[in-house]
């Protein structure tokens, strides 16, 4: 498999990298001071490819904390709230779409 | 139920405690997830969008209840109180931690289940029809050989690094319920001219993102020589199979590319080498593994007993006992299907509530034995007929009796966007306002049988190709959008689907479902033409017409 920091970086708007915690699987976000987050208000952004890389790159290089880290697109609303750029980042931030078949 | 022997014991438990070394090595930081990674498939463990899946097999979908109560206890104890049953008769928990899986699979290893060869590029779980050993008219228990397939290739050293991952289907049956042609491997048990028993072999069949039915590529192999013949089509697909394209590395490819003629000579070339080895089952070892297979102590019991006579009066019982409730090869029993997809409901999800009131009533009503079928419901395999309406009262009361099976809310659909790191558009919300739809009972009895799967991705898992119709998500600029095909079948007439035009928006979905529906039932021949009977007479443009016509 490809490594993602061999892989074209490609942005068209404000991104930002997200991952899954290595020990329960959570959705976190890397965070502007080099850590993580599981609250997609707190995520670092990034605009041009170079950033992305470079935000990727750090991310990437915490093996133990966090897997799978990629870029994904974010929408910056008024105001400066990050929402998520697609549906699958919002399922990813906000959960399923559907009611569980046991509330949580 | 087969019983576990010493060796399968101490396999499945060392498994666990290699496991548990493996995760605290990784949560260490010893091991990366570039080197974790294997690993943790070769024990099912995905990482999906939310968190860790874990993937459990049932082998050939037979559960006791002591094993349902225990992935009960896992759904409660590891997960978040629910699990998903899935189309190759294994179950899905979503939303596991790493770091507590070792523990999760110890507590499943008490009771004989493991997570073994449910992922990675080797033999995934052997699926069966879920009525296997107690239809009428079957050949015999095609359990026996999937047992016998299970151990051959559990943990195989010469195919646990395939080309891709390989799937085996076994049905001993006419009619086929485990969709034995859309699987690599297909094996249907049968008696050739001079009476013996033995299977026709079909390969190549799947579905996916390049769906091909699969082909015969011999008519009887006799049960003696199973085991050396798939070994030399696991041996021709393992040196030729495609490694440098993931797209076209199953064994599907390749007998296409090869064509079936010059892939079954490989093969015949390949088997004559070993065919009379260590492989051939002699007859003690097939009847070891009979043995092992336990059946319950069957009562003579009349087929029209008191209790039945006196519940039918009840409409909504005679409803449920006429779409749920299958003859069973022994007078006096019957088969009972129980729902998993309940109006509104996301198809094949049970709680661990209702897995444990399921193995109670197991235990009450069908000698403590589950079965877990391809379409991602349950059934209850030994039900005494005079135990029916007790047995219908209790199901209901816990959600399970939702009398639609083989009709249009008897949805497969896999778990989609809202979970799935592949998908490209949600599932189970489709499935979930079509059954809405479709709920009045009287309607979709009127429309009689229609089988409709929903897939979120190319990869197929809800079997879209071979739904009667299919429901395939894609993303256009960001937008979810849905290909329908219609023709599709997955028995032994299988056929994979045509498409009916471009792909609709996830809003419109449901409203082309009805037109289709609506179509079907201003166009069939007679009452009794089924839709799949419907499309083949007439083809495709009707709908087409009727689908497209306003929009």
């Amino acid at each position: 498999m490809t490594s993602p920091l061999q892989q074209k970086i490609k942005i068209t708007g404000p991104s930002m990298v997200t991952a899954n915690r290595t020990w329960d699987g959570v959705v976190i976000y890397r965070t502007a001071s080099k850590g993580w987050s599981t609250d997609l208000s707190e995520a670092a952004i990034v605009r041009t490819a170079d950033d992305a890389r470079a935000l990727l790159a750090e991310s990437v290089a915490d093996d133990v904390g966090a897997v799978g880290a990629y870029i994904a697109p974010v929408q910056i609303r008024d105001g400066g709230a990050i929402k998520p750029g697609n549906l699958r980042e919002k399922i990813r931030s906000q959960g399923v779409t559907i009611e569980l078949p046991v509330p949580a | 139920m087969y019983a576990y022997d010493e060796i399968d014991r101490t396999l499945i438990n060392e498994r666990v405690s290699e496991f548990r070394d493996q995760v605290k090595r990784r949560l260490s930081g010893e091991l990366t997830e570039d080197e974790f990674k294997s690993l943790r498939l070769m024990n099912g463990v995905y990482l999906q969008l939310h968190a860790y899946m874990f993937r459990v097999a049932i082998p050939y979908g037979t559960l006791s209840s002591e094993q349902m109560r225990r992935l009960a206890h896992v759904a409660r104890r590891y997960d978040r109180g629910y699990g998903h049953f899935t189309t190759r008769q294994n179950i899905q928990f979503n939303w596991i931690k790493l770091a507590e899986l070792p523990d999760a699979l110890a507590d499943l290893a008490e009771v004989g289940i493991h997570a073994m060869q449910t992922s990675g590029n080797c033999t995934r779980n052997i699926t069966a029809d879920q009525w296997a050993g107690v239809a009428p008219g079957e050949i015999e228990d095609p359990r026996i050989w999937a047992e016998l397939l299970r151990q051959y290739s559990t943990l195989h050293p010469e195919f646990s690094f395939l080309p891709r991952k390989f799937k085996f289907a076994i049905t001993a049956s006419q009619h086929d319920r485990a969709a034995i042609k859309v699987h690599d491997i297909g094996l249907r048990l049968h008696r050739n001219a001079a009476g013996e028993t033995g299977f026709e072999v079909l390969v190549g069949g799947g579905l996916g993102r390049t769906p091909f039915i699969g082909k015969t590529i011999k008519s009887f192999v006799p049960g003696r020589d199973l085991l050396s013949y798939v070994e030399a089509i696991l041996r021709v697909y393992n040196q030729y199979g495609r490694r440098d394209n993931i797209y076209k590395a199953r064994i599907k490819i390749l007998v296409h590319e090869l064509g079936i003629e010059k892939f079954a000579s490989e093969v015949e070339h390949e088997w004559l080498q070993m065919r009379d080895s260590a492989l051939t089952l002699d007859d003690d070892v097939v009847e070891d593994i009979r043995s092992r297979f336990t059946y319950p102590a069957y009562e003579k019991l009349p087929h029209m007993p008191e209790e039945l006579k006196q519940a039918a009066h009840d409409p909504h019982f005679e409803a449920w006992r006429t779409n749920s409730v299958a003859p069973h090869k022994v007078p006096g029993y019957a088969i009972v299907t129980l729902s998993l997809k309940p109006v509104g409901g996301p198809p094949g999800d049970a709680t661990a509530d209702q897995m444990d009131a399921i193995a109670d009533l197991a235990d009450k009503y069908s000698f403590g034995e589950i079965r877990v079928g391809h379409e991602q419901n349950l059934a209850l395999p030994h039900v005494a007929r005079r135990d029916l309406p007790a047995l219908w009262r209790a199901l209901d009361k816990i959600g399970v009796a939702t009398p639609n099976i083989n009709l249009v809310t008897d949805i497969i659909a896999c778990p989609g966007l809202d979970y799935c790191a592949l998908a490209n558009a949600r599932s189970i919300p489709i499935a979930q306002e079509l059954t809405r739809r479709f709920a009045n009972h009287d309607t979709a009895n009127l429309i009689g049988r229609l089988h409709v799967n929903i897939s979120g991705c190319i990869n197929a898992c809800g079997h879209h190709h071979v739904g009667h119709i299919g429901i395939l998500g894609v993303e256009k600029n960001g937008e979810e959008f849905y290909q329908i095909t219609i023709g599709g079948r997955a028995d032994e007439n299988a056929e994979v689907g045509t498409l009916i035009g471009p792909a609709v928006a996830y809003g419109e979905v449901a409203d082309v479902v009805e037109d289709i529906v609506e179509a079907y039932l201003a166009l069939r021949a007679r009452p009794d033409e089924l839709f799949i009977d419907a499309v083949k007479r007439l083809g495709v443009e009707p709908f087409r017409e009727r689908v497209y016509a306003t929009r």
